[in-house]
């Protein structure tokens, strides 16, 4: 992980090692993984909202207008949404091109 | 596709599953339905892993880390507790993986069922001890590669049947599930949860890592694995009602069998073995369900 977490006296933890915050996994950036990254192409796309069902990292969010975008924080490009998606709307692209 | 179920996850990005980890779709599928009235009960499994490292979790609901032969015991202590502060809105879920449910945590799964305790055990089946390095399990399908059945060595046993384990201790509610098939496995947890006893739901969930395929047909591969008979969709109650859910069109095998890397070592001998055995487990089912063969 880049982010240096987790660094403190065992007296500063809670008793029973508790985690007190949920969902604070949300800090790890897990967008450093990927060496692909998903571009949805919204001409095409039909919002039937396969990418946001079926993508395993919740990176999938609904905008107002009812299309799907990315959260690249989170996105490790594991490509799920452009295979699953029925009509080709989303493409994987090479990091860094 | 639009599923009848509230648009909020429990279960927040950031996780550290590998990319296409299908036991993360699977959890995310489940919470949905379960909501966040829920104490989870999480024996040493991939998901150990996934929740994050300490100080951080996924999950937004109160989650119990155990050792990994206590998923049944501990469930049942949680709902007992629960009993006696007179909490009977709060639902208690196992969730455990293959190696969890299959080999070393069957005793208590098994002792805790055969009280009927109130609780859902959910078993996410990745098919191997994924998270330690693809050791081979009773779940790991015949003729597959892993790193303890390496080589010439496939594993020539056929996987344990857990779902008949299970319904042969008369549970309320014993099924099958997919990640590929949402709809079907929503309906199924909110089912489960809207019966008292004790339920297990037992979810395929792909491994890109383990199985040895690219990410991107991580759910294509769940799907493929009920389309061929390999994992039927099915539910049974009370240990005698069967509901086969989905009638698959009859796909070979091997057209699972080659996208995978673990599996690449089979000749065309070894997949029409399988296949005989994959239409021998269907027509036992087949028989089970009251539903005539076909042809």
């Amino acid at each position: 992980m880049p982010k240096e977490t987790g660094i403190c006296s065992w007296k500063e933890l809670e008793l029973g090692t508790a985690i007190r915050q949920p969902g604070s996994a949300g800090e790890l950036k897990t967008g450093d993984w990927r060496s692909m990254y998903p571009v949805t192409d919204f001409e095409a796309c039909i919002k039937c909202g396969r990418c946001y069902i079926y993508c395993p990292d919740m990176v999938y969010v609904r905008n107002e207008q009812g299309y799907y975008e990315q959260n690249y924080y989170y996105c490790k490009g594991c490509g799920i949404c452009a295979h699953e998606c029925p009509v080709d709307a989303i493409k994987m692209v090479q990091e860094g091109d | 596709m639009q599923l009848n179920v509230p648009d909020r996850d429990y279960m927040h990005s950031g996780h550290v599953g590998c990319p296409g980890c299908g036991a993360a779709v699977a959890m995310k599928f489940v919470l949905r339905a379960l909501g966040n009235k829920t104490i989870m009960v999480l024996p040493a499994c991939c998901w150990s892993i996934i929740a994050g490292p300490y100080p951080q979790s996924t999950l937004q609901i109160p989650l119990i880390h155990s050792a990994f032969e206590t998923g049944g015991a501990m469930a049942s202590g949680v709902r007992a507790a629960l009993d006696v502060k007179g909490d009977k809105e709060t639902c208690v879920v196992t969730w455990a993986g293959d190696g969890g449910t299959f080999d070393i945590g069957f005793q208590a799964l098994s002792g805790a069922v055969e009280r009927n305790e109130d609780f859902i055990y959910f078993c996410y089946d990745n098919e191997a001890y994924m998270n330690t390095g693809i050791q081979r399990s009773s779940s790991t399908p015949y003729g597959a590669w892993t790193t303890t059945t390496p080589g010439r060595d496939w594993k020539r046993m056929r996987k344990k049947n857990i779902v008949e384990a299970l319904v042969a201790h008369r549970i309320p509610y014993a099924a099958t599930a997919s990640i590929a098939y949402p709809e079907d496995l929503l309906r199924k947890v909110s089912k489960a949860r809207s019966i008292k006893g004790s339920r297990f739901l037992h979810i395929f969930a792909s491994c890109p890592t383990g199985w040895r395929i690219p990410s991107e047909i991580s759910v294509k591969i769940a799907r493929m694995a009920v389309q061929t008979n390999i994992f039927p969709l099915y539910e049974v109650e009370n240990g005698r009602k069967y509901t086969i859910n989905f009638m698959p069109k009859g796909y070979l095998v091997k057209e699972y069998f080659k996208l995978q890397g673990r599996f690449k070592h089979l000749s065309e001998s070894d997949l029409d073995q399988i296949q005989a055995m994959v239409e021998e487990d269907w027509e036992l089912l087949l028989r089970k369900a009251g539903v005539p063969l076909q042809g």
